[in-house]
This record gives C-alpha cells, sequence and structure tokens, in this order.
C-alpha cells in the first residue's frame, strides 16, 4: 500500500497533479450547479415582483433592490 | 426534407428544457469513466521503462489539455453561430463555455509543470507547446473580460465572438508545435496518424480518461447553458410555466 502511495519516487509531483485535476473537476460542478440555483431564484422572485403588481416592481428586481 | 427540428436549437425553451433531459446522460457515463480510468491508470497500467510511475500524470495532464483545446473549438464554433446567423443561443453556449475551459488549461499547465520538474529538470521553458498553452488560457481569459466590461448582452455576444474566432489561429499552433519547432514536449501518442505508441493497458485508461472529461465537459456546459438562458430571457412568459 506504502508503495502505491510513494509512486515509485513520484509522489511530490503525481499526487499534487491529480488532486489539482480533482478539484478542477470538483469546482467546476459546484459552481455550475450553484449559478443555475441562483437564476432559478432570481427568475423567480421576478415573476413575484410583477405578479405582484407594477412593472415598476419587476424593474426594481431586475436591479436588485428591494 | 424538413428542418424545423433545427429551427428548435434557436428557440431559448426548447434548448433549456432539452439542456436539463440531457445533462444526467452525460454526467453519470462520466462519472464512471473518469473513477474506472483512475483505477486503470493508477492501478492496473504497468510503470514506463522510462519514467517509472512519474508518467501516469498523462491520465489527468492529457486529458485536461484536451479539453483547454476542445472546449475553446466549441466555443469559437458556437460564437461563429451566432454571429452569422444572430442566433442567441449560440451566443449563450460560447458564453459557457469560457470559465470552463480556462479552468482545464490552467489544470493542464500546473499538472505539466508537475512533470516536467521530474522529467525535463523544470517547471516551466519557453517552448513552443506550453507557450501557445499558455496563449490559450490568455485567450480565454480575454474572452471573459471582454464581455465582462460591456453591459449590453448583444454587442459584448458580438465583440467577443469576432475575439474568439481570431484566437483559432492558436488552435493548430498548439496541435502542430512540436512537429513545426524542436520542442522539448514529447509528440502525440495517441492522436496521430499510425498506431498509437502505447501498449493497450497503458493506453486503454487514457482512452477512457479523454471521453470521460469530454462527457463531463458536456454535463458542466449544459448545466451552465440553462443558467445562462435564464439570465437572458429576463421577461420571457416560458420561464413562468418553466418554474411554476
Amino acid at each position: 500500500m506504502s508503495d502505491f502511495f510513494s509512486m515509485g519516487g513520484y509522489a511530490m509531483f503525481l499526487w499534487p497533479a491529480y488532486a489539482v485535476t480533482l478539484l478542477a473537476i470538483v469546482i467546476n460542478v459546484y459552481t455550475a450547479r450553484r449559478d443555475l440555483q441562483q437564476a432559478r431564484a432570481e427568475a423567480r422572485r421576478r415573476l413575484a415582483a410583477s405578479r405582484a403588481g407594477t412593472t415598476d416592481a419587476s424593474d426594481q428586481a431586475l436591479r436588485g433592490q428591494p | 426534407m424538413d428542418w424545423t427540428w433545427l429551427h428548435k436549437f434557436g428557440s431559448p425553451p426548447h434548448v433549456y428544457r432539452l439542456a436539463g433531459l440531457l445533462t444526467p446522460w452525460f454526467a453519470w457515463p462520466a462519472a464512471l469513466l473518469i473513477l474506472g480510468a483512475l483505477y486503470g491508470g493508477l492501478v492496473l497500467a504497468p510503470p514506463d521503462y522510462q519514467q517509472g510511475d512519474g508518467f501516469r500524470i498523462i491520465y489527468v495532464h492529457a486529458p485536461s489539455a484536451w479539453l483547454g483545446v476542445m472546449i475553446y473549438a466549441v466555443m469559437a464554433t458556437a460564437a461563429g453561430v451566432g454571429l452569422i446567423w444572430r442566433m442567441k443561443v449560440a451566443h449563450a453556449v460560447a458564453a459557457s463555455c469560457a470559465g470552463v475551459g480556462a479552468w482545464f488549461t490552467v489544470v493542464s499547465l500546473l499538472t505539466g509543470m508537475l512533470w516536467g520538474k521530474p522529467m525535463w529538470g523544470t517547471y516551466w521553458v519557453w517552448d513552443p507547446r506550453l507557450t501557445a498553452q499558455l496563449i490559450l488560457l490568455f485567450l480565454y481569459l480575454g474572452f471573459m473580460g471582454l464581455r465582462a466590461s460591456i453591459d449590453d448582452t448583444s454587442r459584448a455576444d458580438r465583440a467577443s465572438a469576432v475575439l474568439a474566432l481570431v484566437g483559432v489561429v492558436n488552435l493548430p499552433v498548439i496541435r502542430y508545435s512540436v512537429e513545426w519547432w524542436n520542442s522539448i514536449h514529447q509528440a502525440p501518442s495517441v492522436m496521430k496518424m499510425d498506431r498509437p505508441s502505447m501498449p493497450f493497458d497503458m493506453l486503454a485508461p487514457l482512452l477512457a480518461m479523454l471521453l470521460g472529461f469530454t462527457l463531463y465537459f458536456g454535463a458542466v456546459l449544459l448545466i451552465r447553458l440553462r443558467a445562462e438562458i435564464l439570465r437572458r430571457e429576463r421577461n420571457a412568459s416560458w420561464i413562468r410555466e418553466e418554474l411554476t
């Protein structure tokens, strides 16, 4: 097992390379999903504001003001 | 011939729904391929006769470099389609590509440095291949910076599309840099005309990783595209139906 982790002496180069790649894979999925949730929430707020009444309300929601 | 199916790809609601349906069909095969390739590359593949276990960095380095280049090609194609046919969805695709492409270009540069140090004795040289890949990163950053600096979406779309298309000249430079110049970087092992110069149990994990990364990008692009479409289609009535 320790043979596996030492990677024939290349551990200090190999594992950081794998770690950085894994990090990129995870971060890109995370940010993509977070962006989609935020865009959905934002669209819902906008819809609620425009349903509540005037176009003013939806304009304000567009600018992110209360 | 009936071309109406093609026009559907210009329709934001259709693309939004289709992207949602397709995402798991990219994500799950990608996850399985990458996990399988990880086991194949780290455990099953034999050590290289020159580089020992150090060569295993190829299983994360080559697929990242491939994504950096492939995503740019997708981005530039989408930008070109958007520019020529004034197709908003195509611009949304291009805008969704840039961030992921930049990430994996950075990963290819970092993993390349970590491979270069033990094999070449240095993290970085101003070699044609390395320099061209660094320029690729600057093209992505320029594309994103330009978009961020223009408030009007359709103007940002057009300006960034022109930049993306100009940057396409860098792609063949990356591809052929190791042949045109005396590069320290090794020649392609897989994507070349004759047979790949690797035994099967080294090659199979690499091919699985390349396909897995490609499908992974497909899944991330589809998610990002949906968010991008929602942000652009601010007042469209279809969003009401979709979200309630």
